[in-house]
């Protein structure tokens, strides 16, 4: 099969991935417990009272037929309007997204960093302390959950040596110029380093959170290709022929090696997006999982429809990427 | 392999700094900008539609910027606000009220009657999205004669006056909403408040400018920014790292660690309340068990070493400060009372009567906690319940459905402090918000909602919350406190309402 028609092929998988989802999330939501109107219904509503207020807002159909008006919406970009914000579902969705983005994103970064830094020090340092000092490093970093290491670092670095602010995702006392939302990358652009350096000052820490424990994953998979790696032949050949043990691990052991560290960082990716939920709260950062955790509070169900669909949209993009990177990278799968 | 140069750790440490000291410039040590780290976000910014309109939490936020028909004093009493005169002719057919004068909109333009007439009218349409609609339109046909507006009573509704200081009791400017449109003004609101909206982030921030022309006196701080910090670690965390000036709502345990540093602390009574919802079913249509469960619970105890003696006990559902509180309705601790009662029933702690109390987890403080407490207490007297928990939004799904179980944990807030708000949705059998269906106390509160004798009508509800006490239909627990924290260099004055209001903060 071409390439071509595999991709074909995986964007059809996609979109029946991401209807799946929207069936199930349309009716889950609903046939769990919690009414919106019940959550809005103010002391003395009469009967009549809530069946204004289901009318209103199109409770009075069928879920069926709920489900069919809000997907011949979201067919033709209409994913329908939040009922606490009272804005059109998408324009919140994508007001929100990059800021989420540009978090995973910074925290993937730091992941990598951190893990591969580790890894390589591991490896280097094989069989010495240091070996197990990253070992154990890592078993402390993936033991401890994300949300943990953000209360440390709000407690370390925002109380007890307040250099990094602790919530939200700009100063407020900051005028804005810019007209996406993708507020670090447009910074960089304009060259609006004063903006720069405070969204990464708001950023650090809860990047810092979620890239802890994929880092230690990181690590620990690099450290055992690595290892593995430099048992082969072929970087026995490099060391016969003078290279340094740095040169035998960077140049030669390293390409190899970090090919199935590759692909877990993609799978990763996904779960440190889903992690933003809960980081972004503790934050108060202005992404989408933020939101979500309002939508879910306040049973916003058109808002926690156009989320989910949202993340199950990244999940399924990346993964994608994730196997296409794959497919050209190794030329095998390329051509099965 | 990479080499550590001395550039290279000069320039990463300037880096550094460069990038950790951008934090530390809105640590202002003179407070210029208030930062108040608040406990909820603010989804839209229209005050009378929407789930964000009864949501009391907000109402502060509102109250900045809009202001309510009849301004509330930080004790829930009425004043002179946009309407600085207010009340109902001879045979209560008609309604009149006196707009001030001299009000200007945050645009410039003068408020007039005619604003507070079409916001009257639009909070009334039932088309319009208003929760409070069904109160709202028991007014109508208004004229306008200069700054005074009559209008018809439509329906006799005694408290209509009072919403004009509590939910969706907003006056929006007319022309300006007509002109901008809903979408518009979400982007622009303005009212006739304290402050003026000078930029909003959804999900982060509002920064506030003063309104120099406040009819309510220039308020002193210039520039407010009020931040949405939903958790509450992080809101301690923000006032206790000098990010923000005043905060509110965090456990009590903080509060008490943290007033008496380099913070001060703020804790005062609030209209909001702790109370166990009876549902008559099963177990709970026997009085004795009833009365049992209402004598066995030490409520002192319980605000003492639960909520660290933050709360106030309470025996109906008014606190001391609402029109029908009566003092002299009491139920007292009674532990070996409710014993003899239970065993007239056939139980005791060998044969204890068994059914569910249902409760949130961290919805409010201790919330869980409280129920386990009182559980045990229940115990020893012969009364085995389990604890279901379930989330706020479930509680209010199954009292609407009149589903709950026969006993299930609940705040209940009264910021006008009028017992039909109170005692009247919370116990008449067929509002939406009772579970107690007894015709006895339907009977009795009936006439009460078209009561026109205030006198008369206060003096009923008394009597409808002392038979509540001695029946046992419901259990009211405690009158919440809130817990503010605030920089030394900020006066913090409380209201009644649990509202937090920048403009009544002042330089200490």
């Amino acid at each position: 099969m071409s390439l071509l028609l595999q991709i074909l092929s995986r964007l059809m998988t996609m979109a029946v991935t991401l209807f799946g989802v929207a069936v199930i999330v349309f009716f889950v939501i609903r046939v769990v417990p919690g009414n919106p109107i019940a959550m809005m219904l103010p002391p003395g509503a009469s009967v009549e009272d809530i069946a204004r207020l289901e009318a209103l807002y199109g409770f009075d159909k069928s879920i069926p037929e709920q489900f069919y008006i809000w997907l011949s919406g979201v067919l033709q970009g209409d994913f329908g309007t939040s009922i606490t914000a009272r804005q059109p579902v998408l324009d919140l969705v994508l007001s929100r997204l990059p800021a989420t983005l540009e978090l995973s994103v910074m925290a993937l970064l730091i992941a990598i960093i951190m893990g591969g830094f580790m890894a390589l020090a591991g490896t280097r340092m094989r069989g010495t302390k240091t070996e197990a000092i990253v070992d154990v490093t890592n078993g402390v970093a993936l033991s401890v959950p994300d949300f943990l290491w953000g209360l440390v670092l709000v407690l370390l670095f925002g109380v007890l040596w307040p250099v990094f602010h602790i919530s939200g995702r700009v100063s407020p006392a900051l005028d804005l110029p810019f007209v996406t939302h993708f507020y670090l990358i447009e910074s960089l652009l304009r060259l609006r380093f004063d903006i720069m350096a405070d969204l990464l000052s708001h950023m650090f820490m809860p990047a810092l959170a979620l890239a802890i424990p994929l880092a230690a994953v990181i690590a620990q998979l690099l450290k055992q290709s690595l290892k593995e790696t430099l048992h082969l032949d072929y970087v026995t050949l490099a060391r016969t022929q003078g290279y340094s043990e740095n040169q035998v691990i960077l140049r030669e052991a390293l390409p190899n090696a970090v090919l199935p560290t590759l692909t877990l960082i993609g799978v990763q990716f996904t779960f440190l997006i889903g992690g933003t939920v809960i980081i972004e709260r503790l934050f108060s950062y202005e992404g989408l999982g933020n939101m979500a955790i309002d939508a879910v509070i306040n049973r916003d169900l058109p808002l926690i429809q156009g989320i989910v669909i949202m993340f199950a949209l990244i999940f399924t993009v990346v993964n994608r990427l994730v196997d296409l990177t794959y497919a050209l990278l190794n030329p095998r799968l390329r051509n099965g | 392999m990479t080499v550590l140069t001395r550039r290279g750790v000069l320039l990463s440490t300037a880096a550094a700094i460069t990038f950790a000291g951008s934090a530390s410039t809105t640590w202002a040590q003179d407070i210029k900008e208030l930062v108040i780290a608040y406990n909820v976000n603010l989804p839209s910014w229209n005050p009378t539609v929407g789930a964000s309109a009864v949501n009391p939490t907000i109402q502060g936020l509102y109250q900045s910027v809009f202001d309510l028909f009849i301004a509330q004093d930080t004790d829930l009493t009425q004043t002179a606000g946009l309407i600085t005169d207010w009340g109902w002719n001879a045979d209560k057919t008609k309604v009149h009220m006196t707009v001030r004068d001299g009000v200007t909109w945050h645009n410039g333009d003068p408020l007039t009657a005619e604003d507070v007439a079409w916001s009257l009218e639009r909070a009334a349409d039932p088309e319009g999205g208003n929760p409070i609609q069904f109160i709202w339109s028991t007014i109508g046909n208004f004229a306008i004669d200069g700054n005074k507006i009559t209008g018809d009573v439509l329906r006799f509704e005694p408290t209509i006056f009072k919403w004009m200081s509590f939910l969706t009791g907003y006056v929006l400017p007319k022309a300006y909403m007509e002109k901008v449109g809903a979408d518009g003004f979400e982007a622009a609101p303005i009212g006739t408040g304290p402050y003026m909206v000078e930029k909003y982030e959804r999900n982060a921030f509002v920064r506030l400018k003063a309104n120099d022309n406040y009819w309510g006196g220039a308020p002193e701080f210039k520039s407010v920014t009020i931040k949405f910090v939903t958790d509450a670690a992080g809101r301690v965390a923000e006032v206790e790292s000098g990010n923000a000036h005043v905060t509110l709502e965090m456990p009590y345990e903080e509060y008490d660690r943290l007033k008496g540093g380099a913070l001060m602390g703020t804790a005062a009574p609030v209209s909001d309340i702790g109370m166990i919802f009876f549902n008559d079913i099963d177990a709970m249509t026997d009085p004795n068990v009833r009365k049992a469960a209402v004598m066995a619970v030490n409520k002192t105890a319980i605000v003492d070493r639960l909520l660290s003696g933050y709360g106030v006990p309470i025996d109906t559902l008014q606190t001391p400060d609402y029109a029908a509180y009566d003092a002299s309705v009491t139920t007292p601790y009674d532990p070996d009372g409710a014993k003899a009662l239970l065993a007239k029933s056939g139980y005791s702690v060998d044969n204890p009567v068994k059914f569910t109390i249902q409760t949130t987890r961290g919805f409010k403080p201790k919330d869980y906690e409280i129920i386990q407490a009182i559980v045990g207490l229940w115990r020893k007297v012969g009364i085995e319940a389990e604890i279901e928990v379930y989330e706020i939004a479930k509680h209010y799904e199954l009292r609407a459905a009149d589903t709950l179980a026969p006993a299930a944990f609940y705040n209940w807030g009264n910021s006008i402090g009028d017992p039909t708000t109170s005692t009247g949705f919370a116990m008449f059998g067929p509002s939406p918000h009772s579970v107690w269906d007894g015709e006895d106390l339907t009977g009795m509160i009936g006439p009460l909602w078209g009561e026109a004798d205030d006198a008369k009508r206060i003096a009923g509800w008394k009597a409808v919350d002392r038979h509540i006490a001695e029946n046992a239909l419901v259990l009211p627990l405690f009158q919440y406190v809130q817990p503010i924290l605030h920089a030394p260099g900020v006066k913090v004055v409380p209201h009644a309402s649990g509202a937090l209001l920048p403009h009544l903060m002042t330089r200490a």
